[in-house]
C-alpha cells in the first residue's frame, strides 16, 4: 500500500527479551488507517509479544512504538489513556465471570471514560449490538458459547471507540462450528473501516481480508507482501517451508 | 442414687441451672461483643494487608509474611498472656477486654490474609490483562474484577477461620475478661458441681450454631457458574 497518510501504529526496531532469551529482535512495522494486518509464524516466533507489546502488556526492552502519533514509551505517555484507544483481544477471551455480558463491556466506559451507569449502559447495549449479541445483554460468560463470549470481548474493546484493534489467535480457542460467527464480526469491522493488526492461523480468512501479511520467525520479519503473494508466491524459504506445513 | 440420677446431679442440677443463668447470660453477651469485634477487625485487617500485598513493595511484603507467619506460629494463649502481663512493664496498661480483642483480631488478621492473598493469586493473569488493556488502572482492576472474584473463593476458609478465631475468645478467662467460660468456671467452683460449665457449653453451641449455618449460606449465596 502507497500511502501517504500518518500511520496508526508505527514500530520501529522493537526488541523484547525475557532474561537471556531474546524474542523480539528488531520488529520494524507500520499499520496505515483501515488497514488489516494479519501477522502468521510458528509458535514461539515472538507475533503474540509483538502484539503485547502494542499496548504495553509487555514491557519492550527497546525500541519505540507510536500509536496515533503518541510515542507510547514516553515517560509523559498516560498509558491507560493509551490503552482505551487500543482495543485487545485474546485467545481466551477473559470476559469477568462474575458480570453479565453488559457489565463486562459497561465497567470500562464508567471506570475510564466516567460515563454515568445508564449512558454506559446505553453504549455497551449499542457495541452489544454491533456484534450480534444485543438479546445476550444480561447473560453471563458462562451462559454463553465461546463464540458468543469472543464477540462480548470485542464488544468490549469496541465501546471505548479504540483507533486500532489488536487480535491476539481470537478465534484458536474455539470449536470449529464458532469461528465464523468471530470472523464474521471482524470482517463487519474492516468494512466498517477499523484499523487492524491479527495475529491468527485463520489462512483463508487472511486471504480474503487482509491487506498485508507479515510472516515473522525467530523474532525478525522474515517477509511481509500481499495474502496473494505470501501464501501463493512466498519468496523465502522459510515462509514457503511455514506455508507448506499449515497448508497440510 | 443411681447413676443416672447421680449424671444429671453432676451436669444438669436445676436449681444450679436457675442460679447462674442470668450470670452465663451476661457471659453470652460479651462473647458476642468480643467475637463481633474481633471478626470486624480481624477480616478486614487481614484483606487490607492482602491488598497491600498485591502491590509487591518487597520490604512491605516482608514485613506482612513475617507478622503473618508469628500469630500463625503463635498460640493464642501465649499471646494473651504475653500482652496482658507483659505490656504493664512498659508502662501500657490495657484492660483485659481489649488486649483479648486485639491478639485475637492480629491471628485472625494473619490467617485472613494468607487465605485472600492465595485468592487473589488463583485469579488468571487474562483478568487482569482484560481489564488493564481497556485503560482499567491497577486499584480499580483490584476492587472491580479481582477482588470480587477472590473474595467469593475464600469464604469457606474464612468461615472456617473465623470460627477456630472466635472460639478462642473463651481464652479470656485466663486474664479475667468475664465472657461465657469465665461466668461457667466462676460457678464451677463455687457450687463444686459441673453444671454451670454444661450451661457454658451449651451457650458456646447456641451462639456458633448460627455462624456454621450463615457460613454454609454464603458460601452456597456466593457461587456463580463457571466459565
Amino acid at each position: 500500500m502507497n500511502d501517504d497518510r500518518p500511520p496508526i501504529l508505527e514500530v520501529r526496531g522493537l526488541r523484547k527479551s525475557f532474561g537471556h532469551l531474546e524474542v523480539l529482535r528488531g520488529i520494524d512495522l507500520a499499520v496505515l488507517p483501515q488497514e488489516l494486518v494479519f501477522i502468521i509464524g510458528p509458535s514461539g516466533s515472538g507475533k503474540s509479544t509483538l502484539l503485547r507489546c502494542c499496548n504495553r502488556l509487555e514491557e519492550p526492552t527497546g525500541g519505540s512504538i507510536r500509536i496515533d502519533g503518541v510515542d507510547l514509551m514516553a515517560r509523559s505517555t498516560d498509558i491507560n489513556a493509551m490503552r482505551r484507544r487500543i482495543g485487545m483481544v485474546f485467545q481466551s477471551f477473559n470476559l469477568y465471570p462474575h458480570m453479565s455480558a453488559l457489565g463486562n463491556v459497561a465497567l470500562a466506559l464508567r471506570k475510564v471514560l466516567g460515563r454515568k451507569h445508564a449512558e454506559a449502559d446505553t453504549l455497551a447495549r449499542a457495541a452489544l449490538a454491533r456484534v450480534g449479541l444485543a438479546e445476550k445483554a444480561n447473560a453471563y460468560p458462562a451462559e454463553l458459547s465461546g463464540g458468543q463470549q469472543q464477540r462480548v470481548a470485542i464488544a468490549r474493546a469496541l465501546a471505548l471507540g479504540p483507533k486500532i484493534m489488536l487480535f491476539d489467535e481470537p478465534t484458536s480457542a474455539l470449536d470449529p462450528e464458532l469461528v465464523g460467527s468471530v470472523l464474521k464480526v471482524m470482517r463487519e469491522l474492516k468494512a466498517g473501516g477499523m484499523t487492524m493488526l491479527v495475529v491468527s492461523h485463520e489462512m483463508r480468512f487472511a486471504r480474503d481480508a487482509a491487506d498485508r501479511v507479515i510472516f515473522i520467525d525467530h523474532g525478525v520479519i522474515v517477509e511481509e507482501g500481499t495474502p496473494e503473494q505470501i501464501f501463493s508466491n512466498p519468496g523465502e524459504a522459510r515462509t514457503k517451508a511455514f506455508i507448506a506445513e499449515i497448508a497440510r | 442414687m443411681d447413676a443416672w440420677s447421680r449424671f444429671l446431679d453432676t451436669f444438669f442440677k436445676w436449681e444450679l441451672i436457675q442460679r447462674y443463668f442470668p450470670a452465663i447470660l451476661d457471659g453470652m453477651a460479651v462473647t458476642i461483643e468480643i467475637a463481633a469485634a474481633v471478626v470486624i477487625t480481624g477480616i478486614l485487617l487481614g484483606l487490607v494487608l492482602a491488598i497491600v500485598r498485591t502491590f509487591r513493595i518487597l520490604p512491605i511484603s516482608a514485613l506482612i509474611v513475617i507478622f503473618v507467619d508469628m500469630f500463625r506460629a503463635l498460640p493464642p494463649l501465649v499471646l494473651v498472656l504475653l500482652v496482658y502481663f507483659g505490656l504493664p512493664n512498659i508502662g501500657i496498661n490495657l484492660p483485659s477486654f481489649a488486649v483479648l480483642w486485639i491478639v485475637l483480631s492480629c491471628v485472625l488478621a494473619a490467617f485472613a490474609e494468607e487465605i485472600f492473598w492465595a485468592g487473589i493469586l488463583s485469579i488468571p493473569k487474562g483478568q487482569w490483562e482484560a481489564a488493564r488493556s481497556t485503560g482499567i488502572g491497577f486499584l480499580n482492576t483490584l476492587a472491580y474484577i479481582v477482588l470480587p472474584q477472590a473474595v467469593r473463593l475464600t469464604v469457606a476458609p474464612i468461615t472456617n477461620r473465623t470460627l477456630a478465631i472466635t472460639k478462642n475468645t473463651a481464652l479470656g478467662m485466663v486474664i479475667g475478661v468475664s465472657e461465657i467460660l469465665s461466668q461457667a468456671t466462676t460457678g464451677q467452683s463455687f457450687a463444686g458441681n459441673a453444671t454451670p460449665l454444661t450451661m457454658g457449653a451449651i451457650a458456646y453451641v447456641i451462639l456458633f450454631i448460627p455462624v456454621v449455618v450463615l457460613g454454609r449460606w454464603l458460601e452456597t449465596r456466593f457461587r456463580w457458574r463457571r466459565a
